[in-house]
């Protein structure tokens, strides 16, 4: 059973779809899909050992693929349990809407494991379809959650489009789809300005995955304009697929070619400057949070444009913690949002008297996307520090360095709204165990990461 | 590495029980409800603690330059990144100075802080367990967390408990140090780089290029220089210290402004030597200006808490001044210095938390004329004045002759700039203690000192006439590690 957990996934939104058939309590369905969630990450973590190769060797069941999967079962985890009923879906909607979620998860596993061009482009849509079904999905007052399904579906279409476009030159030159074949094939041109071009062009679409700069426009639209649930999926999910990914494909290329490098450098230090200046002005978190996911893909980069294995591992760390991090700011949104509707950085006024602990599990957040120690984030963001800068690239470094200062004005005024701003009359939040529960270990793990990251990181350098 | 570390001799980790020990307590805090046993909790971690210092204190050997009562675990094998921990002469004393005003911090803010007391002692806990952290750390990454850590909880000291102004000066203090360690941890990676090992000791007193001795040292540079603070960087200092609460201006001026000058004397001087003396003469300048412009300030101030905050302006001046003459006179003085500002500066606050407990003003005016009111407090707070400008006998004075005498011996014109600092800071102190003795006469109704404030300002009070008097000991636990230091930094500059 080497796909056990993509084949799990199948089952699920399988059993969702004969849901959606008959009439059942939301209450119901929603702890259906916690508790199958819960099993689904108990069954990724035990598939780990598997290794293999399916599909005629275009999909391979390896470390690096089953680590990935274990991630995305967790933040699948994470955000199913983060779910409650207030979140502004509509009810009768519930069981297509985790259908739907599921089967995006199920596209970002399989992607993890691709290892050919069209098996990747299959991946990549299967996820991405699900998604662009789920985004207007919102119990909402006005319409901007269509005008955001439509910018996504659009965005998306041409982002794959151009992805398309540039696997077509891979092939053309190399003459095969397998990546092993590609690889020794393609490295002989790739110092041409045709190379560059078509592995840039073939990257575009995971670009648009992770929001990057220049293919980061659709994000906080749709940030704003999806529910508060599917814009946690976006926001993390489709990155950990996007980076596994991105390491498969970016590592055609190899340091030594450094004009493709130089293109990788220029996206990164534009990708962070652009997000965290626009960041600045934000009020609307979900907005903000996107803006600062640009930031945080430019920070990617740095691991791996690299393209050597502590680089590429350091950028492994830096996803899984942004994921968590992440996760741990959106929860926060999730529950000071009383009707599912987008929450405004005025709405955080007084909120370390409203609830302790919510404000507490925001100012960790806070403080690890803004890389302060002893979180993960600063753990994350040194390392990629230091394989930048022992690769030679000092310039992006200093950029990253004044980046994370540039950044702190924002990150720091959510706590400072939660913090120092009183608010004049407010009501005491009381948050139920399960709640608490998910706030202590997203607490636990950015500090842990933060502190303690040797293990996690020989793991990833092992699966590179 | 191990030639520079002399292990622990205790049967336990004596440092790691001493930084770790206020996290512990802290920890316990959250599982206490009734708000006099979290202050007594915190109260006996902090007094704990303090006892451990002296443990600590009592195992330290003066007879050797090398880091002491060392420990030694591998952090993060792959990036050689260790957890080492060790004191030498220069931090034996901060780490004392540093246990000692945590109870006191505690004491002081007794009834001061009235709301989320818990959170609060949390605070001051954490506190106390990075800044010992920072002085232990002997590896780039340990230090530079601990150096980073301290941020958070002292942001929330002055966000949560602050003035009315708190909102602005936190995030003013947040951006601005962290402004500067940004370029601290770039400086770090480099001379990672370049030595393969993010230990401290071993990174010293190496034969770098001077190109990169010049970038690594205009790095560490702008990082300390801000947390001193030096003249054209100082402007969160006002406003920090006077939106703090009691005890976070306490921390700030005794520990916090510390460890800049620290840095100076333990990754500046060290690891990139040339640079240092390439660039003494602008730091000497800056010191200059800072000790003239800081005094000019305050003679000026109707707010005692920010007549205190410049004065801190001008008495780091002193500290820098002595730092970067590259005497070893200057270096005793600086140091002497560090710990006279630590006692002197920090009791200051407190007597003006006292104060403001009782009036609820900072202002001058406002709390002018005590002299018949409340004399024991006026008693307390006409020595620490005058122990601040330096009256011989007091302890400020053994600090600034030592730092007049390198000065001197560097360079003859720049001593002689420093002499009118001396006298303004006469001047303007005076002028506070005049005002706040004699200033108006008027019937208020004050109580005097309790004992829990006379109780935390005695030990204060005993180490300004010590280190005035007798000196020596001080001296002497500190002299070799100084001198080592001199001497190597001779031998490289020659």
């Amino acid at each position: 059973m080497l796909i056990l957990p993509e084949l799990y996934l199948i089952l699920i939104s399988i059993i969702f779809l004969f849901i959606s058939l008959g009439k059942s309590k939301e209450k119901y369905i929603i702890t259906t899909a916690k508790v199958m969630s819960y099993v689904g990450l108990i069954i990724t973590v035990l598939s780990i050992t598997e290794r293999g190769e399916l599909f005629y060797q275009a999909y391979r069941i390896d470390l690096f693929s089953q680590l990935f999967k274990i991630l995305i079962a967790m933040g699948l985890t994470l955000v199913i349990s983060m779910f409650s009923e207030k979140d502004g879906i509509e009810k009768e909607y519930l069981p297509e809407y985790f259908m739907f979620l599921t089967l995006s998860s199920l596209g970002l596993m399989m992607l993890s494991s691709s290892v050919e061009l069209i098996s990747i482009i299959i991946s990549l849509e299967i996820s991405s379809y699900s998604l662009y079904v789920i985004v207007p999905l919102r119990r909402s007052q006005d319409a901007t959650q269509i005008e955001a399904s439509m910018k996504y579906l659009f965005f998306g279409a041409v982002s794959t489009g151009l992805m398309l476009y540039g696997m077509g030159y891979l092939y053309g030159v190399t003459g095969s789809t397998f990546i092993s074949d590609i690889i020794p094939r393609f490295r002989l041109i790739i110092g041409q300005p045709f190379g560059i071009f078509a592995l840039i062009l073939t990257l575009t679409g995971i670009f648009f995955k992770l929001s990057l700069f220049p293919m980061h426009f659709w994000a906080p639209d749709i940030y704003e304009g999806s529910s508060n649930m599917t814009t946690t999926f976006i926001a993390t999910l489709p990155k950990v697929a996007a980076t596994a990914l991105l390491i498969r494909l970016a590592t055609i290329a190899t340091p030594m070619h450094y004009n493709f490098v130089n293109v990788l450098i220029i996206l990164s230090a534009l990708s962070m400057t652009f997000g965290n200046i626009v960041g600045l002005v934000q009020r609307d978190i979900k907005r903000l949070l996107a803006y600062s996911g640009i930031a945080h893909a430019g920070y990617l980069m740095m691991g791996i444009l690299t393209l050597n294995i502590d680089g590429i591992a350091s950028a492994i760390y830096y996803i899984a913690i942004y994921v968590f991090m992440t996760l741990a700011c959106f929860f926060v949104i999730i529950t000071i949002s009383r009707q599912g509707e987008n929450t405004t950085i005025d709405d955080l006024v007084g909120l370390s008297k409203r609830s302790p602990l919510l404000a507490m599990t925001l100012a960790v957040s806070a403080f690890s996307l803004a890389g302060i120690p002893p979180t993960g984030g600063f753990t994350g963001k040194f390392f990629l520090f230091t394989n930048a800068f022992r690769q030679g690239y000092l310039p992006i470094v200093i950029i990253g360095a004044v980046n994370a200062v540039i950044a702190i004005f924002y990150y720091l005024n959510l706590v400072r709204m939660s913090y120092s701003k009183e608010a004049i009359h407010y009501d005491v939040m009381k948050l139920s165990t399960h709640e608490r529960v998910i706030c202590y270990v997203l607490i636990f793990i950015i500090i842990y990461m933060g502190v303690l990251p040797f293990g996690l990181m020989s793991l990833f350098k092992l699966m590179v | 590495m191990e030639q520079f570390l002399l292990m622990n001799t205790f049967s336990f980790p004596i440092l790691s029980t001493t930084i770790f020990l206020p996290l512990v307590g802290a920890v316990l805090l959250f599982f206490i409800k009734n708000e006099t046993a979290v202050k007594f909790i915190a109260l006996i971690t902090g007094v704990v603690n303090l006892i451990l210092a002296f443990v600590l204190f009592s195992g330290f050997d003066p007879n050797t330059h090398n880091f002491q009562l060392g420990e030694f675990i591998p952090w993060i094998p792959s990036y050689n990144i260790n957890y080492v921990l060790g004191v030498d002469g220069i931090t034996v004393f901060l780490i004392l100075l540093t246990a000692l005003l945590t109870p006191i911090c505690v004491l002081c803010s007794w009834t001061a802080i009235k709301e989320r007391v818990k959170e609060f002692m949390f605070c001051i806990l954490i506190m106390e367990c990075a800044m010992i952290g920072v002085f232990c750390a002997l590896d780039f990454i340990l230090f530079y967390i601990f150096w980073e850590a301290m941020l958070i909880p002292m942001y929330l000291l002055i966000a949560v408990w602050g003035g009315p102004q708190r909102d602005y000066a936190s995030i003013k203090f947040f951006i601005y140090t962290l402004f500067g360690s940004v370029f601290l941890l770039v400086a770090i990676i480099a001379v990672y780089l370049t030595t393969g090992s993010f230990s401290i000791p071993n990174a010293m007193y190496r034969d770098y290029s001077i190109t990169f001795q010049i970038w690594v040292f205009l790095a560490f540079a702008i990082a300390f220089a801000i947390k001193v603070p030096m003249f054209p960087f100082h402007t969160w200092l006002p406003a920090a210290h006077t939106e703090a609460p009691t005890a976070g201006s306490v921390f700030l001026a005794s520990v916090l402004l510390k460890m800049g000058t620290y840095g100076f004397m333990r990754f500046c001087l060290p690891i990139t030597p040339k640079a240092s003396q390439l660039f003494a003469p602008y730091f000497i300048i800056l010191s200059l200006i800072g000790i003239i412009y800081g005094g000019y300030v305050c003679l000026s101030q109707t707010d005692m808490k920010k007549l205190i905050a410049y004065s801190s302006v001008a008495h780091m001046g002193f500290v820098t001044l002595g730092i970067f003459s590259f005497t070893l006179f200057g270096f005793e003085g600086a140091l002497l210095q560090m710990l006279n500002h630590g006692v002197t500066t920090g009791a200051l606050f407190l007597c003006v938390g006292i104060i403001y407990e009782r009036t609820h003003s900072r202002q001058i005016f406002d709390n002018a004329g005590l002299g018949k009111i409340m004399p024991i407090y006026v008693g307390f707070f006409g020595l620490f004045s005058i122990s601040s400008f330096a009256f011989p006998g007091t302890n400020n004075f053994i600090g600034e002759l030592y730092v007049l005498l390198g000065i001197f011996k560097h360079h003859k014109i720049a001593g002689l700039f420093a002499i009118p600092g001396a006298v303004l800071a006469a001047a303007y102190m005076l002028r506070l203690l005049k005002q706040i003795v004699w200033g108006r006469e008027d019937k208020r109704e004050l109580a005097d000192m309790n004992i829990r404030e006379i109780i935390y300002l005695v030990p204060l009070c005993i180490l300004v006439f010590w280190m005035g008097l007798f000196p020596m000991p001080f001296v002497a636990t500190f002299e070799k590690t100084l001198a080592y230091l001199h001497n190597q930094l001779n031998v490289i500059l020659r």
